[in-house]
């Protein structure tokens, strides 16, 4: 049954933009905020607003029973999660489902399923799709662990399983150094988890960061094509583009429809993204994980295809069947996204909230702007520090490369400190000019280059 | 009777994990440079230290409160 009343349970840029995409096709919505959110330009757009909790996103965002009682108290009979705060929580997704709503995404098992490192390996190497190469689980001795090293190559990464922050993780460039470095984990993992257990893995080093776009309605799923997102800073991606400049034709054929098989082996409805690791050297691609929401990045494949991931996800959830045959979906030209956050990247990209006093917007063909600020925004301390994502779209790379430095230009955004001196510097880079980055290389040029931003 | 303020706008709390005891009770001697709680701002923690020494007389923020840079954490006799 279509949606008609949409609740919308998250905040900042992505509640706008779902605001949006359920406008265009006559959904109602209503927005949950918190007390620190009431001002916000989703609150203020949106047709109706249900206040959720206090500030602390564990009370409000974060809080399932808030929520539910919200959407149910407003009449909704839908629920986006966006991303981040309950967007992969199998639970929340199961709690919709029991109020008798529809949550828009896939089935809690399906969330459950894919979160599960263990198990999303599992699924991935079911339907055919290259994993990291490494043990299958603990391995349970020395003498196991340098065998299964010397089958996949050396280096090889330990790593603790029951681990986490970086904690326990080893990388070893040979036999001899493995089988010092395997004791020396072994017995950091136990002290610091009570659990001994090790992992090894293959080092796929240099690497990019590709990720392939699925949609999906139960019973078949479509690819859009890839993005790529080596540009990030602890993890984090800063810098997105689609396609990718660093995947040959046959490579991306063979990725994408990696992607579809897994997704139609899980039955997959709504929005997904696959993650792989890409060897540029061998040209061999690894399914690392799956995200079962819409992500950050989506508006640079929705500015190659000329499809609305949001409305699709909207009118899958509302029982819709995929729209498109794979050979509909079409690409042109080349999209980059940039983040601007609330940070200062001179200072360790410390984060900076605060009152934007001006803000002056670029604009022009090819130039899209998804955000939630307005003159007098008051940003809040509380949540991320995401401010609003500048997408450009020209034929090619390096036109689209050029209209991103005349829309930074053009971009002011005043009374706090902002990521946008990162973008202009990196656009000067030779290796971002060229596509040349793997996921390493923007933390070591910032050593370099952080303190003149 | 000085005062520690908050550096930063955020959430503050008094425990350096939910599950352990908190940095400093009131009744607490304080030395400079002491961490007497944490202030979250946009996922970031920043521990907030004590510049004077004494004993804290009172928090006056509690533990997960909403604060302003500047405002007023602890009061502190020194």
């Amino acid at each position: 049954m279509a949606i008609e009343t949409l609740f919308i349970a998250n905040r900042g840029e992505i509640a706008v933009r779902i605001i949006r995409a359920a406008r265009q096709l006559g959904i109602k919505t209503v927005q949950a905020y918190s007390v620190a959110d009431a001002e916000s330009l989703a609150v203020k757009i949106a047709d109706e607003a249900a206040l959720i909790g206090p500030p602390s996103a564990a009370k409000s965002y974060l809080s399932i029973d808030n929520i539910i009682e919200a959407a149910k108290a407003a009449g909704a009979d839908a629920v986006h999660p966006g991303y981040g705060f309950l967007a992969e929580n199998a639970t929340f997704a199961a709690r919709v489902a029991e109020a008798g709503l529809t949550f828009v995404g896939p089935s809690a098992d399906v969330i459950s399923k894919m979160g599960d490192k263990v198990a999303a390996r599992e699924a991935a190497k079911a339907a055919g799709v290259p994993t990291v190469p490494g043990s299958e689980g603990r391995v349970a001795s020395l003498e196991e662990g340098r065998k299964i090293a010397d089958s996949i190559g050396y280096p090889v990464i330990i790593k603790a399983a029951a681990g986490g922050g970086g904690r326990g993780i080893r990388v070893a460039n040979d036999g001899a150094e493995f089988e010092r470095l395997f004791s020396q984990a072994s017995g950091e993992a136990a002290a610091a988890f009570g659990d001994g257990g090790l992992y090894v893995e293959k080092v796929v080093h240099p690497a990019r960061h590709v990720e392939v776009q699925i949609l999906g309605d139960g019973t078949r799923a479509v690819h859009l094509f890839e993005r790529e997102c080596s540009l990030q800073r602890r993890r984090q991606k800063v810098w997105e583009e689609a396609p990718s400049a660093a995947l040959p034709a046959t490579v991306r054929e063979a990725l994408t429809a990696s992607a579809v098989r897994l997704a139609e082996a899980v039955d997959y409805s709504g929005a997904g993204t696959l993650e792989y690791l890409y060897d540029e050297t061998s040209g061999d691609f690894y399914f690392i994980e799956m995200n079962t929401r819409i992500q950050v990045e989506h508006p640079v494949t929705e500015m190659i295809t000329g499809i609305d991931l949001v409305g699709e996800m909207l009118k899958i959830a509302g029982g819709g069947a995929l729209p498109h045959r794979q050979d509909e979906i079409v690409r042109r030209g080349h999209a980059i996204e940039v983040r601007l956050n609330a940070e200062d990247p001179a200072n360790n990209f410390m984060p900076f909230p605060g009152r934007i006093d001006a803000l002056r917007l670029p604009g022009g063909p090819g130039v899209r702007w998804d955000s939630m600020l307005y003159p007098g925004y008051e940003v809040p301390p509380f949540y991320d520090s995401l401010l609003g994502k500048l997408i450009v779209w020209d034929e090619t790379r390096e036109a689209a490369l050029d209209r991103l430095g005349a829309a930074l230009s053009e971009l002011t955004i005043g009374g706090l400190k902002t990521t946008l001196p990162l973008f202009t510097a990196l656009l000067k880079a030779p290796e971002v000019r060229r596509g040349e980055a793997h996921i390493t290389w923007l933390e070591t040029w910032l050593d370099d280059n952080a303190k003149h931003l | 009777m000085a005062e520690i303020r908050s550096p930063l706008p955020g959430t503050f709390y008094r425990k350096p994990a939910p599950d352990q005891p908190a940095f400093k009770e009131d009744g607490d001697t304080v030395a400079v440079g002491d961490v007497i709680g944490l202030v979250e701002v946009m996922k970031t923690f920043t521990e907030v230290k004590s510049e004077i020494a004494g004993t804290i007389t009172k928090f006056v923020a509690d533990n997960e409160e909403p604060v302003t840079a500047g405002m007023v954490l602890a009061e502190v006799a020194s």
